[in-house]
């Protein structure tokens, strides 16, 4: 039962953050086209990449149900390690200073300059800058949160579990958005990419490996030995990245 | 022609990403593993150990760039 809760709970916990942290993304677009050029063509570009990423949801779910348990996991647990060591490998490059970290604020001044400065084309009754500026920015962000929902729900045959840490996400951005009617900047978003970094990679070591024919000592309790390992091998990282960064840059470095 | 091209770099940046060399490690560790697998060797260690030694090897190639 110990052992259930903590995959569930990593599950959800990983689903919440990385659906979270891409939807913030998303609403930077969103607000930055939608405040300068109005509304209506704007939510029209979102509904419909919410469309078509729900299809995708509804379309693979069910289809990787018939794929062996075994083969799914090994090539689920693949790309969620090619994937999560993106994450993580930049998240450790942006803590140690190597790569600047994203400024929401930044991005949403340059969305809406570009907003403005683009010219009026309407096309079957809607501002097409605003439509594919709005689809092509949810979709895209949203992609990624499919392929996390889809591949840690589809491995531990939860994905409504996974959907529901989305949707939380979605809620809670969204609501945030609202309310501060502007983009999320104060959102730690280096911080929420260290830990999605961690999980994924985390899931998609326990599962790649299981799906290679690996027994692990302690079954789904050795998640937390390989996210304890994986954590702390991330932060000597960062430390030795940061006193190197010194050493060559020592003006330049953070505080 | 284009179209193809565009959606192929796509899913390369979506999946490969910006270092090519982590994506093949983690293909040939994952392939060790099943290989030691069904020679009755539970190999659960090497996974985590080349995910550490791929990482740390990414990170300092990316760092010497920079600097």
């Amino acid at each position: 039962m110990g052992c259930v809760s903590t995959s569930t709970v990593l599950l959800i916990v990983g689903a919440f953050l990385a659906s979270a942290v891409e939807m913030v993304e998303a609403l930077t677009i969103v607000l930055g086209v939608g405040i300068v050029r109005g509304w209506r063509s704007t939510l029209i570009g979102v509904g419909a990449a919410t469309v078509v990423l729900a299809t995708l949801v509804a379309a693979l779910g069910p289809a990787l149900r018939v794929v062996p348990i075994g083969t799914l996991r090994l090539v689920v647990g693949a790309l969620l390690l090619a994937f999560g060591l993106q994450w993580l490998r930049k998240a450790i490059l942006r803590s140690s200073g190597f790569v600047s970290h994203k400024d929401e604020d930044a991005a949403f001044r340059r969305q809406r300059e570009q907003a403005a400065a683009a010219r009026r084309e309407e096309r079957a009754g809607l501002d097409w800058y605003s439509f594919t500026v709005a689809f092509k920015g949810v979709l895209l962000e949203g992609l990624e949160v499919v392929f996390i929902v889809i591949s840690f729900g589809s491995a531990q045959g939860r994905i409504g579990l996974a959907s529901a840490g989305a949707a939380a996400a979605f809620v809670l951005v969204i609501g945030a958005g609202v309310l501060a009617r502007g983009p999320l900047e104060r959102v730690p978003e280096n911080t929420i990419k260290f830990v999605v970094g961690l999980l994924l990679t985390t899931f998609g070591c326990f599962w790649g490996a299981e799906g290679a024919g690996v027994d692990w000592p302690g079954d789904e309790l050795s998640l937390l030995g390989v996210l304890a390992f994986l954590g702390a091998a991330s932060f000597m990282f960062v430390r030795v990245l940061r006193r190197r960064r010194l050493a060559v840059a020592p003006m330049e470095a953070p505080a | 022609m284009s179209y193809i091209r565009s959606f192929a770099l796509f899913w390369w940046n979506f999946v490969v990403g910006d270092d090519w060399r982590v994506a093949a490690g983690l293909a040939v560790a994952l392939g060790l593993t099943s290989l030691l697998t069904h020679e009755d060797v539970n190999a659960w260690w090497l996974l985590p150990l080349a995910i550490g030694l791929l990482l740390a090897g990414s990170l300092w190639r990316e760092a010497r760039r920079v600097s």
